[in-house]
């Protein structure tokens, strides 16, 4: 039987400053003064206070044309119209379901937005309203788009083509909105064997590639099928990867997390979780990247 | 919201506070970790402080739940929960107006005394706690037991607001190395 690891905690060590490129940005505290002069409009992050304007959270302060907004580091989950996301069903409500984003206030996602099985187009009767929990039911992951945003910030959602729908097997992280890049799609098949859904809300599914793609199920049929070791290894090494990622604040995309997880393949999986490793792989990404531009 | 949906406030958001102390926290083992009096009392002073510095019109219909807990009770308890829980509020990314710093004062022998430890509260004399909004030296929130001359009361408030700035100064330097760091990090 192999020893167990144990660490006692220490104070974590700030990250070496070798990548500070001299930041030009403009960084606030709460009660921060950030300009006196009255002519700029107040974004999100500000508020007036006597004459001045004065930050509200701790960020960089951005600056377009005659706005200035301060963007937080870590926020909960602002939806935009046209992001993926991924949730969780919380509350199965009348002609709804409450879908739980990360974000300020729940989700909704109405049955008339709603696939029905078999892609048909009709109006939705009294029968399916009470089919409603067999579709979907407390604790069941979906991936949706968002079809509007209401005026207090609740986001409703949609599942109008096939690529949505209920999850099927697979390991879901839970990372902050702020680091999860806005890229063209969301959906990625990965080199390595497994697939990835960047949900913007923060909500990443990890889930083995399906071997064809069944137009006809739309996402209700959830694929029980055992998955096997080796997919799953892949699995858990990306998932130990995205941690590693976020550990470091590098942001989330395709290149990124391929990179990071090349970059893992000399160690075991479970040796990913230690800070020290986490720190050289991520550096060994960010040199890629680097090059990548360069 | 979780539970408590008949307590929503349409305008605005509710602020929920919890204060706990951890069974080993005092020098005899705490029987109950929170829903005693005292414990009560202190979550309601929370909320109150919080309310005052949060800038809760912007979330109608939503609940902020702040929940400290106590592991080593030895003095200032109040104003520890005070200062983690404005940390806490702003690496979530809660807007607030300003920090809130706290700190205790006391007046001891005729020498108003900042900062007070659990030897020097269990003394019996008069202790001030102060909650203060740094730049703008607004209180949120002031607490006195005992009994104090009102002749001695600028003095202690004195103290206790230099304390509050000193605190504020220390809180500032590391809100503001983390933005740093995580701004250099994150690059863009």
């Amino acid at each position: 039987m192999a020893a167990i690891e144990i660490r006692l905690p220490v104070a974590r060590k700030p990250v070496v400053q070798s990548l500070a490129q001299g930041s030009d940005k403009h960084l606030v505290a709460p009660g921060d003064t950030i300009t006196t002069d009255t002519g700029y409009m107040r974004g999100h992050g500000t508020y007036m206070g006597d004459e001045k304007l004065v930050a509200s959270v701790a960020g960089a302060v951005e600056r377009v044309n005659k706005l200035i907004c301060v963007k937080a580091l870590k926020t909960r989950y602002n939806g935009e119209v046209g992001d993926i996301v991924v949730g969780r069903v919380t509350e199965v409500q009348q002609k709804r379901w409450k879908v739980e984003t990360n974000a300020r206030l729940d989700s909704v996602l109405l049955l008339s937005s709603m696939n029905l099985p078999g892609g048909e187009l009709r109006r939705r009767s009294a029968e399916d309203e009470l089919a409603m929990r067999d579709y979907l039911h407390e604790g069941d992951l979906i991936s949706a788009e968002v079809q509007a945003v209401f005026s207090d910030g609740a986001v409703s959602l949609h599942t109008r083509s096939l690529k949505y729908g209920k999850l099927g097997q697979g390991v879901l992280v839970q990372v902050s909105p702020s680091l999860v890049k806005r890229q063209k799609t969301h959906f990625h098949d990965l080199p390595c064997g497994a697939s990835v859904i960047l949900g913007n809300n923060g909500f990443i599914w990890i889930y083995p590639t399906p071997e064809q793609k069944d137009e006809e199920a739309g996402g209700f049929v959830t694929n029980l099928k055992p998955v096997s070791l080796h997919d799953r290894e892949v699995i858990s090494r990306l998932r130990n990867c995205i941690l590693a990622l976020v550990a470091q604040k590098l942001m989330l995309y395709d290149t990124s997390i391929v990179y990071c997880y090349e970059a893992s393949l000399p160690h075991q999986i479970k040796d990913l979780l230690k800070p020290e490793v986490m720190q050289e792989i991520v550096l060994e990404t960010r040199q890629r990247l680097l090059e990548l531009e360069g | 919201m979780r539970g408590s949906r008949s307590k929503a406030l349409h305008d605005r958001a509710l602020v929920n506070c919890q204060y706990s102390m951890a069974t080993f926290s005092t020098g005899e083992r705490k029987r109950r970790p929170h829903g005693d009096r005292k414990s009560s009392e202190m979550t309601l002073h929370l909320k109150q402080t919080f309310e005052a510095a949060i800038l809760t019109q912007l979330y109608p219909r939503s609940q902020i739940d702040i929940y400290v807990q106590i592991l080593q009770a030895d003095g200032g308890n109040y104003c520890a929960c005070v200062n983690a829980a404005t940390l806490a509020t702003i690496d979530a990314g809660i807007p607030m107006r300003d920090y809130v710093c706290a700190s205790s004062a006391g007046f001891i022998e005729d020498t108003p005394l900042a900062d007070l430890n659990y030897v020097e509260e269990a003394a019996g004399g008069p202790q001030v706690a102060l909650a203060l909004l740094p730049k703008s030296d607004q209180i949120a929130l002031l607490e006195m037991n005992s009994r104090l001359h009102e002749d001695h009361l600028e003095q202690v408030i004195e103290a206790a607001s230099k304390a509050c700035k000193d605190v504020y100064a220390v809180l500032d330097q590391v809100v503001r190395d983390h933005v740093h760091e995580v701004t250099t990090l994150l690059g863009e």
